[in-house]
């Protein structure tokens, strides 16, 4: 019998079938936006292709009712663990006034939403990182027990705001966790034009807080080396910088075209990693996935996703006056 | 009622705040043991601890961008920026993040967050440690800016910048730090952001003006009224959103207009008043509106004579208010 690496973590079976639930929802709706994208009915898409398997993994380490995310544009996976819906997502897609996001104000991929603990988040890359160090300080000046996780890709982590939180969190010992999604491409310019180090953890040193790099499109092991960071942030022992190594396997948004930055054969060599694809492999492997509960997990995220965008597409927009709404709260 | 120093009003604003809300913080450069390059700060360590009262490392983008995450908690982080001129490291965290927070989430989040820096020259600081940066700050919508000019109004307007549910940007001229005093009340009260204020009532012509600058104001108002001119002179104390109703009734009342920074001319808040007079009481007015600025030079110079060169004093003001009175 296969080895069950998922309870050698602490995962159960029903835990890891979740986490593949969750990986083909964000996986069907950024399908569906693509779709819906080319048909002319959304404005943009910002995908999650690819990063499925660190995102959820990662959430999965996470107490979706106590800890806190300043995520980035791509972590449609992570908040989908945190509460969002299909809907949710689908009305922030069509730019809905019901959009829990924004209230349709903000392009889809800049999550938010208290009622999830996920902190509003902006376009420009990396500001969210002094807020997530912010959020901890606050946390720690109260005595509570909340970690805070942020998420970005390896082109933000040149951004000073990445340097300056994370030193900061290192110097007050804060209990953040640095999820850095390496996808490879920074729009279009690869790794190898972004760092000079071998790896985004090495950056980790400079700070005086642990560094690891782990295979993102292995939701097992990412939720392994995030569990190890999550008990070390709460235990009081701070910081821990996290690179999740994995391939965005769409072009960076509906606007853009990667056939002008990479080969057609990387991009399907990449797909043979799909971390969908190698994560149905082993919980079929294990048993715990089959062609029927397969086939009935698909149709019910099919129906999610159809349920959503159909919703998303008949609900109201924001009145056009609703413009001068929410400058100042007094 | 006790008679203080700028700064020491400011330190107690801080001080009465921190003792009111246990949410109310301190962060910043050398503001703890230092208690501030100005002392700003001075002795907060010792009542508050460190705490809440943090020494940050040398970074202002985190500075504020670690105050914003804390606000947006709920929290209410009072970020210190050594001097204004060291801001701009911090401007994508203040006009991306900090203003825009509330309306971006539509009003699911805010941002209740305040930031002190100390502003302006004449004080042998040069280029680096003179600059009047409002400027660049008072066209962004969800930021309020304040430029308080009396150890009263200081007070007052800290604390409801402190309490204030949106990010508010506290500018405090570095001249009237030491060189300003005023009475204060020891008892605790706080002044409306948005409010300009008339510190002087006169008929034959109107001078606004904030900061520093609005001290010369006020001498050479002293002055002109002995030649017998009597002039009218408006605090704008909050530079955005400027307090547009304020400005109007101050310029009808004279007819005689006269704006004065010491921030350069060009894109100066002195423009955006001359233009709220022009488009609610032009034909109030018995004169063009005349502005008395800073010089449109990159910042202030080091060597004595160009510094003075730059800086407004009672003077010149004095000439130019001379001069639109005989207009």
């Amino acid at each position: 019998m296969t080895t069950k690496r998922h309870e050698q973590v602490g995962l159960t079976d029903a835990q890891v079938l979740d986490m593949y639930y969750y990986m083909l929802l964000a996986r069907k709706i950024d399908e569906r936006q693509w779709l819906l994208n080319r048909a002319g009915k959304v404005p943009f898409v910002i995908s999650c292709q690819g990063q499925e398997a660190a995102q959820v993994g990662a959430a999965f380490a996470l107490e979706t009712d106590k800890d806190f995310l300043c995520p980035y544009y791509r972590d449609l996976g992570l908040v989908l663990v945190f509460g969002q819906t299909a809907r949710d997502c689908m009305l922030s897609a069509f730019a809905k006034a019901e959009d829990p996001n924004s209230g349709g104000r903000q392009m889809p991929g800049h999550f938010g939403g208290k009622k999830y603990n996920i902190l509003t988040g902006s376009s420009p890359v990396t500001t969210q990182v002094p807020h997530a160090v912010g959020m901890a300080l606050a946390g720690k000046m109260q005595n509570k027990d909340f970690v805070v996780y942020t998420s970005f890709g390896e082109g933000s982590s040149n951004q000073g705001d990445f340097h300056e939180g994370a030193n900061f969190a290192g110097v007050h010992k804060l209990p953040v966790i640095f999820f850095c999604e390496n996808n490879k491409y920074a729009i279009s310019v690869p790794l190898k034009k972004q760092l000079a180090c071998e790896s985004v953890a090495d950056r980790a040193l400079g700070y005086g807080f642990p560094g690891v790099s782990v295979d993102g499109n292995d939701p097992i092991e990412v939720y392994r080396v995030m569990k190890e960071a999550v008990d070390r942030a709460r235990r009081g022992e701070g910081a821990t910088l996290i690179e999740a190594v994995m391939y965005r396997l769409v072009p960076h948004s509906s606007d853009d075209d990667d056939r002008v930055y990479r080969t057609r054969e990387e991009v399907e060599e990449a797909k043979k990693k799909d971390p969908l694809i190698v994560f149905a492999a082993y919980l079929r492997e294990i048993g715990l996935l089959d062609e029927n509960t397969e086939a009935d997990m698909l149709a019910r995220v099919q129906l999610e996703v159809d349920e959503a965008t159909e919703y998303a597409e008949n609900a109201p927009y924001p009145t056009p006056e609703s413009t001068l709404t929410h400058v100042y709260g007094n | 009622m006790a008679v203080i120093s700028f700064i020491d009003a400011i330190t107690m604003a801080m001080r009465e705040e921190m003792r009111r809300d246990p949410n109310v913080f301190i962060l910043g450069e050398d503001v703890g043991v230092r208690g501030g390059v100005f002392r700003a700060t001075n002795g907060l360590i010792d009542e508050f601890g460190e705490e809440r009262v943090i020494d940050t490392p040398l970074a202002e983008s985190a500075i504020v961008g670690v105050g914003i995450g804390a606000a947006a908690y709920g929290m209410r982080p009072i970020a210190e920026i050594q001097f204004a001129d060291f801001i701009m490291p911090a401007v994508n965290q203040i006009v991306s993040e900090a203003a825009k927070m509330r309306y971006r989430s539509n009003n699911d989040w805010n941002c209740p967050l305040t930031i002190r820096a100390p502003f302006g020259g004449g004080v042998h600081g040069a280029l680096y440690h003179s600059q009047s940066v409002e400027a660049m700050f008072t066209n962004i919508p969800g930021l309020k800016v304040v430029a308080p000019s009396t150890p009263y109004d200081a007070k007052g307007l800290l604390k409801a910048a402190i309490r204030d549910e949106d990010p508010v940007l506290f500018f405090e001229h570095k001249r009237c730090y030491r060189l300003i005093k005023g009475e204060v009340p020891e008892h605790d009260y706080v002044l409306p952001i948005g409010k300009a204020d008339v510190k002087r009532e006169g008929t034959d012509i109107t001078v606004i003006s904030y900061g520093l600058a609005l001290h010369f104001c006020l001498q050479a108002a002293e002055k002109l009224a002995q030649e017998g001119i009597s002039a009218h002179v408006l605090d704008l104390r909050t530079l955005y959103p400027l307090d547009k109703e304020a400005i109007a009734e101050a310029a009808s009342k004279t007819g005689k207009v006269l704006i004065v920074h010491e921030d350069n001319k060009e894109g100066g808040v002195g423009g955006e008043v001359a233009a709220i007079v022009a488009e609610h009481c032009l034909f109030d007015l018995d004169a063009p509106i005349k502005r008395l600025c800073g010089p449109d030079v990159p910042a202030m110079p080091y060597s004595p004579p160009m510094e003075k060169f730059f800086m407004l004093n009672p003077d010149k003001v004095l000439e130019a208010m001379r001069e639109l009175a005989n207009f």
